[in-house]
């Protein structure tokens, strides 16, 4: 049981729904990323598909140490729950100036569901613009296409390259759109990859005492540079959705948008 | 020997006007001059697409206005206006 002081609260989870991702800076200690570094470096152990997270990383692991901290625990409980489950994990290295980049992409494939999966990167050493790192989309999360098929877009308004310090910890949305930059620099780039299935319904799993916080509605009306006008209303409209999934309140709405096309007229008045 | 080589821009555009905002973009060099590729910039090369007009480049594709497949109209997948264009340079052969 994860203590209630790590886990998320109402506004990070409708940031998560809004942008499709969550960083948290420098949260590991330089002394276990160092550790980290290492063990990358060997390769890592992994386990089939399904394995429950709590049965990876036997000690020692500097990975498993990371992976338990208090702070990350409370980050996977919030957005999926207890025993989630392992689904599969990679070790992304760039080499040294190495001159291409990935094509944009969505993990896995196409998915319909409004449930989700959360990806962790870790980053365990400080990533300056020119080595490159991730790159990531707020907000392309609901977009239904399939894996690589956006391989043709190679720059959007309001993109975001991770630049970051070793120890950061970002959270993506299992949809989110994004790839590795080229490594500009002269040393190698790594970063680990961990998806998790969860196994519960994901409903208000976080800490939800500014459940109420007028900041919320705000956070879910926010736009990102590269909607389209219109196509950007039904991103809203989607947030709503899943907003509802996850607090179980039916009836949520930002600016009307999701209630004015759900208007059913049911009573009859003709004589 | 001088010869022609295409390079493609393709812009995407906040709404199905030409004169409507960038808010993604590619470029594809034939010249071989350049070779940009994903998340190699953070600013857009024009404000809009007819900005790229006015400095050169001849737009050869507009996209197709289609209305949304049964079931799909609220919800969203690639990019919509998605417009092309083409600027002929010569180079060394």
């Amino acid at each position: 049981m994860v203590d209630r002081q790590y886990l998320l609260s109402s506004k990070q989870v409708a940031a998560f729904v809004a942008d499709g991702y969550l960083r948290f800076d420098a949260l590991v200690p330089d002394q276990l990323n160092q550790a980290a570094m290492r063990e990358l470096d060997g390769g890592l152990k992994g386990a089939p598909a399904g394995t429950p997270l709590d049965q990876l990383y036997p000690a020692p692991s500097a990975i498993g140490q990371i992976m338990r901290m208090p702070q990350i625990q409370g980050i996977i409980a919030s957005l999926v729950g207890p025993a989630p489950l392992f689904d599969h994990h990679a070790i992304h290295v760039r080499q040294a100036n190495e001159v291409q980049s990935q094509h944009l992409h969505a993990d896995a494939v196409i998915d319909t569901a409004m449930h989700f999966d959360i990806q962790l990167m870790y980053y365990p050493h400080d990533i300056p613009l020119e080595m490159g790192g991730t790159v990531l989309v707020p907000g392309s999360q609901f977009r239904q296409i399939n894996e690589s098929d956006i391989g043709r877009y190679q720059n959007l308004r309001g993109q975001i390259p991770m630049v970051c310090q070793g120890g950061t910890i970002l959270v993506l949305h299992h949809g989110i759109w994004h790839c590795g930059r080229r490594n500009q620099t002269d040393r190698i780039r790594y970063m680990y990859k961990l998806r998790l299935n969860p196994t519960v319904q994901q409903l208000r799993l976080w800490n939800t005492d500014d459940l109420n916080d007028p900041e919320i509605a705000r956070i879910l009306s926010r736009r990102h540079p590269w909607y389209e006008w219109a196509s950007g209303r039904i991103e809203i409209m989607q947030r709503s959705k899943l907003w509802r999934l996850l607090t179980g309140d039916e009836t949520y709405d930002t600016d009307y948008w999701l209630t004015r096309v759900e208007n059913k007229l049911d009573r009859d008045l003709a004589i | 020997m001088r010869i022609r080589r295409q390079q493609v821009l393709v812009l995407y555009l906040a709404d199905s006007a030409l004169d409507s905002t960038v808010i993604g973009w590619s470029i594809y060099d034939g010249t071989g001059r350049a070779a940009p590729i994903t998340g190699d910039n953070d600013s857009p090369p024009y404000e809009t697409g007819l900005d790229a007009l006015k400095d050169g480049w001849r737009v050869f594709q507009f996209p197709q206005l289609l209305p949304p497949y049964p079931g799909t109209e609220y919800a969203t997948s690639f990019l919509k206006h998605e417009f092309l264009f083409e600027r002929l340079e010569e180079i060394d052969g």
